[in-house]
């Protein structure tokens, strides 16, 4: 199981504990992550209401990246990275004058794109390549009795769902499931959290990740999971605020690939737990299994 | 008490804005909107909305260029995609915002200051001229832009990201940059939308 | 005499029709007319305005007469619109009708091209073709086939029954076959109907047991139609009569077996109460079922059990106490085992209903998510006096009123994603049970909607009424239904988000219960049915009306109609009305008591036949017998409906069909070759 990697920006900065997670709980698990060489950003929802063409063109050039690099699918674990990145097939796909042009502005640099290269999320290859068997065997420590919200929010089963419902998503649950813990259902796992908003408009933006952490608490949630570094940073990084405006929800956000982790026994600050402003808690005591 | 006149002349329109916006690609589908709201009954955000979603897909279909462009509620819009999910005409109405967010910021039609489309062009800019987007570099040249005193208000998490080792005022550069400059330019030579 | 036209050199008379601007507006009329007069053989070439009309029939008439014409070509429109009306002519006119051919110059041409002079080339040499073609014609005679005056009905809800009893009360027979235990459809699970708020089984319980009880009808109810063979007047049709370990002549409905059962308290979901209710493993669907004859569900009855190794195994547990209390009338019978049977029929109607729209493929609404949330349907059981609460309305958990409802119209319907069409009567019902919950429970009820669709008598006024009551309407399609709150009025109830267009603003609406308004579509088995007898169904899976104006309750197959809301979505009254005109077409058909049929069948030339029986197994009438004296294969004309199959196949070349003989075929084709 080889993939080409698209990191993208968050995962080296703000987000970079789940780079930091993400990276030796898929080796563990024998999948080999190929960082693509020299890739550029995606783009997120900011090129796209800038223009349009410019960001399939420059979105585009990873894909031809990875073809360049041999790989025969992408993993993208940034949820507007898999989002773009699968749009930009989309479009070149069901609009011919984009794909002309797409292929006129790589073409100028020599890159070609045949646009067939799956844009994968490590939860789609956790749950059908790797499969939950094989993560389950290498679960030492499981999370049992931790009390998990899982969170998909928006942009990796919308608007193009090719690995879980679209509405009702079960993927991280299972995945949650398989290490032990127990799921919280609440009917927000795919609302929301503000995306960045919370820094441009946080009025309206802060009020979305307010709403997600006091349902989860409601509910009995000890910590939200999470696929997105920007909703890892929107549910972590404002909870001065909201209690300033609100009321204390002080409710930890992680990683899903934080607590595989944890479950397969590595230590926290080899997974970036330390990275978080609200702490992880403790988890229960330890019950080691035979591997 | 001011007065305002509402009543829409004919003249007030611009007209072939809706069948110019509904020519790109992904928007094609305005055509179809019955006016039906699951929309603005989806949107998270639509609660702070001068206009609802559906209220602008039906101002920009009937060529109410002015009003739809100067609205909040292209800027509010997160791309969260639960309307274009959710549509029952599969209109892609979160494509058909970022359009109007192109023609606004095209057209310079915004509220200044308005950090929104600030933000875009920033980021829009770093990714032409690195290639990569250095966080804690573009929040800092955004809140100089439009907001310098509420920065202060940030510094507590600014300084608490650094601690973490997650804020770094470091340009990240991609080693191609010249080629993202041609692929670029290849683009503004050519108009996907003649 | 016309023999001897037959033999006669052709003399061809042609006419292109204008059809008004439909033919004239893209095809230059004068300038075919002018071509076609320049063809050999062809004595006569005219345009005119209306050749359906009168005067135009006339022209042709006349033309025959005062130009000794013997072969006659209308380049107009479909030949299934007036094939049949200039045959008359010119068969009024002297000549064998089937010297005459007909161009389609019209849907396959004026109406499907851009380019006026590309169109009239097209029509050059499409009439090229059949002048072609029609020297070629011999004279033919038509057959008249006997009809069979018992007639199939096909489901017996409303629809099927009404159509089932006026058939039958005009004195002919009816088989009625319903594959669940009893008749009634959905119809029968109604509470009130609108608009005029009688009572739905007070109106159809009469009719189900009359119809039950009609001396021409006879009830076949848990039984299927499995196959069907044969043709207009003359069809076959084979029924699976399902086991339901009753014998029915025995069965007197007294019922005494139902509390006789072990399970002493009823434990199975209830079909006819939406699952609502429960049933024992024998059970009557409702008290005014039709026929009174109980069923035993072998799925649930202990008798039925299976053992591990899928072998049935009579539980010791099952004292077979039913069996005592049914007592001299032996009428149980677990040895049941399907039967089919064979019957004869002349004409088929086809009224199998339709389904509603599964809320679950909805999820944003929550159904079997959240308790409270119910379908429609479900809402007329749980009003309804003979439901499962007995009229009383209360919520899943058994005891709390709703003190407020919401009402969502348009749950898969009006959607792409799911069912793109209106289904015609959800906005009626909703503001039926918007009614009947206000008054059972004096709730606030909210509808939630796109458009009130009120086309029908009575109807719009049934929507002023609610207005008086003090109804909400409020006009948006729901976002999502989802049970947290943001403020404390919210705490514990169902909140129903969504854009009140009319206001201009997005609003969270909390409530006790949310009813779904589901649409309705086709029967999950509606393409089995469609190829069973032969019909077309629309995109969405409707059974598909001959012409959606001038041949509603007509199918394209001869003798199969369709009535009821297997062609689409339709209320009661429409459902009704219809029902009567397939029973009136069905009527018509067999008291003319014979059909004409299409002399296009295929004969087989004797000497040239090889006896391989190769066409024999093609044949999808099984219309081609083998004679084993002569050693030949010949064709039963009665049964053969000029497919063409056989002649296709024949390795010698031996079977010959009328109307398509190679001639006729090759010079037709020739006619479009030579033109350039």
């Amino acid at each position: 199981m080889r993939y080409g990697y698209f990191p993208g920006c968050s995962l080296k900065g703000t987000g970079r504990a789940y780079e930091e997670s993400l990276l030796p709980v898929m080796q563990h698990l024998g999948v080999e992550m190929v960082e693509l060489d020299d890739w550029s950003c995606c783009g997120a929802t900011a090129y796209m209401a800038v223009d349009e063409g410019k960001a399939c063109a420059l979105a585009a050039r990873n894909l031809a990246l990875a073809e360049q690099g041999g790989f025969a699918q992408v993993m993208a674990p940034c949820s507007a990275c898999y989002l773009v990145l699968n749009k930009t097939q989309h479009f070149m796909q069901d609009y011919p004058a984009m794909r002309r042009l797409v292929d006129k502005a790589l073409g100028s640099v020599g890159l070609k794109v045949s646009n067939d290269t799956p844009v994968r999320h490590p939860l789609d290859i956790l749950l059908n390549d790797v499969g939950l068997d094989a993560v389950k065997q290498k679960v030492t420590r499981p999370l049992k009795g931790l009390k998990v919200a899982p969170y998909y929010g928006c942009q990796i089963v919308r608007p193009y769902s090719t690995f879980d419902d679209q509405a009702d998503p079960v993927s991280m649950d299972q995945l949650l499931q398989a290490l032990g813990a127990e799921v919280i259902d609440w009917p927000l796992k795919t609302k929301c959290c503000g995306g960045s908003l919370t820094g441009t408009l946080p009025e309206a933006g802060l009020r979305l990740s307010y709403i997600l952490l006091k349902e989860a608490k409601k509910r009995g949630a000890d910590l939200i999971a999470t696929v997105c570094p920007l909703c890892q940073f929107n549910l972590d990084g404002y909870h001065d605020k909201i209690e300033a405006k609100w009321e204390p929800v002080r409710v930890p956000t992680v990683y899903f690939s934080q607590l595989m982790g944890l479950a397969f026994g590595m230590p926290a600050n080899r997974l970036g737990l330390q990275r978080g402003f609200i702490p992880m808690p403790s988890l229960p005591r330890a019950e080691a299994v035979a591997a | 008490m001011e007065i305002k006149r509402t009543i829409k002349y004919q003249a007030d329109r611009v007209r072939g804005f809706g069948r110019e916006v509904m020519s790109v690609p992904g928007c094609e589908k305005l055509k179809d909107c019955i006016q039906c709201g699951t929309c603005s009954g989806v949107c998270p955000l639509s609660i702070y909305m001068d206009f609802t979603p559906r209220q602008v897909m039906a101002l920009t279909r009937e060529d109410f260029k002015n009003e739809v462009l100067a609205s909040h509620t292209i800027w509010l819009c997160a791309s969260c995609y639960a309307c274009t999910v959710e549509c029952p005409r599969e209109i892609r109405i979160t494509d058909i915002m970022y359009e109007l967010k192109q023609r606004a910021i095209h057209e310079g039609v915004y509220p200044k200051r308005f950090p929104i489309p600030v933000l875009a062009q920033e980021f829009t800019t770093m990714v032409r001229q690195h290639g990569r987007v250095s966080e804690g570099l573009l929040v800092t040249k955004l809140y100089l832009k439009t907001n310098p005193i509420a920065a202060l208000g940030m510094a507590k998490l600014g300084m608490g990201l650094m601690k973490t080792g997650r804020f770094s005022l470091k340009q990240e550069n991609i080693k191609q940059r010249a080629d993202l400059a041609r692929i670029v330019a290849t683009v503004d030579n050519e108009s996907v939308k003649a | 005499m016309a023999m001897e036209k037959q033999n006669q050199e052709p003399r061809i008379g042609f006419y292109v029709c204008h059809c008004g601007t439909n033919i004239a507006g893209m095809v230059d009329c004068a300038e075919v007319a002018h071509h076609v007069g320049t063809l050999p053989n062809v004595v006569m070439s005219k345009d005119y305005k209306y050749m359906c009309s009168d005067p135009g029939q006339e022209l042709i008439q006349k033309d025959i007469a005062a130009h000794g014409l013997n072969r006659v070509v209308v380049a107009s429109c479909s030949p299934l619109l007036h094939e049949h009306t200039f045959r008359g002519a010119v068969e009024k006119g002297g000549l064998n009708p089937f010297f005459f051919h007909m161009v389609n110059i019209r849907e396959h041409d004026s109406w499907v091209h851009t380019d006026r002079q590309e169109a009239t080339e097209k029509a050059k040499a499409l009439a090229q073709a059949a002048i072609g073609r029609v020297a070629h014609h011999k004279a033919l005679e038509t057959k008249r086939v006997d009809i069979n005056p018992t007639t199939l009905v096909v489901g017996a809800g409303i629809a099927g029954i009404h159509t089932a009893m006026t058939i039958a009360n005009a004195g002919k027979q009816v088989v009625l076959v319903e594959r669940e235990p009893t008749i009634g459809g959905h119809m029968a699970k109604f509470d009130k109907t609108f608009p005029t708020l009688d009572c739905a089984a007070c109106i159809l319980t009469p009719k189900m047991s009359a119809a039950g009880a009609h001396e021409n009808i006879r009830l076949l109810s848990y039984s299927e139609v499995t196959k069907v063979d044969g043709f207009v007047g003359n069809y076959k049709v084979t029924i699976k009569r399902k086991p339901r370990y009753i014998d029915e002549e025995a069965c007197i409905g007294c019922q005494d077996c139902i509390p006789a059962c072990v399970f002493k308290t009823p434990k199975f979901a209830d079909e006819f109460n939406e699952g609502l209710g429960k049933r024992r493993p024998v059970y009557i669907p409702f008290p005014q079922a039709t026929p009174q004859i109980v069923a035993i569900d072998p799925n649930v009855c202990l008798n039925f059990k299976k053992g591990e190794n899928g072998d049935r195994v009579v539980s010791d547990k099952c004292k077979k106490t039913c069996v005592e209390a049914c007592g001299d009338k032996d009428a149980i019978d677990f040895t049941q085992t399907e039967r089919f049977e064979e019957i004869e029929v002349g004409a088929i109607v086809v009224a199998t209903g339709f389904q509603t729209y599964d809320a679950t493929r909805s999820p944003s609404y929550g159904y079997g998510r959240y308790d409270n949330v119910y379908t429609a349907l479900e809402i007329e059981r749980l009003v309804n006096a003979s439901g499962p609460t007995g009229g009383h309305v209360v919520m899943r958990d058994g005891k709390s009123e709703p003190k407020s409802v919401g009402i969502i119209h348009c749950v898969g319907s009006r959607d792409k994603k799911t069912n793109a069409w209106c289904s015609r009567v959800c906005c009626m019902y909703s503001m039926k049970l918007a009614h009947l919950l206000k008054e059972h429970t004096n709730a606030e009820i909210y509808n939630f909607y796109i458009d009130v669709r009120t086309p029908g008598k009575g109807y719009e006024e049934f929507y002023g009424k609610l207005l008086e009551e003090g109804v909400h309407f409020i006009r948006g399609r729901v976002g999502e239904v989802t049970d947290w709150a943001m403020t404390p009025e919210e705490e514990g109830k169902l909140v129903i988000r969504v854009e009140d267009t009319l206001a201009g603003m997005v609003r969270r609406i909390p409530v006790d219960m949310v009813v779904l308004a589901t649409g309705l579509e086709p029967q999950k088995d509606a393409q089995d049915v469609r190829r069973l007898f032969n019909m077309s169904c629309g995109s969405e899976g409707f059974f598909l009306e001959r012409h959606p104006k001038l041949a509603p309750v007509n199918t394209f197959s001869d003798g199969i109609y369709i009535a009821g809301a297997c062609q689409g979505p339709k209320d009661i009254p429409d459902t009704v009305a219809q029902a009567g005109a397939a029973a009136a077409e069905v009527l018509a058909l067999i008291d003319k008591g014979y059909v004409e049929q299409e002399p296009n069948t295929a004969f087989i030339l004797e000497d040239e036949c090889s006896g391989c029986k190769s066409c024999i197994p093609l044949c999808p009438y099984t219309a081609i017998l083998f004679d084993e004296k002569t050693d030949k294969a010949w064709i039963n004309e009665a049964l053969c409906k000029g497919c063409g199959t056989c002649v296709g196949s024949c390795p010698s070349g031996s079977i010959v069909q009328n109307l398509f003989e190679d001639q006729e075929i090759f010079s037709e084709i020739e006619g479009v070759l030579a033109y350039d």
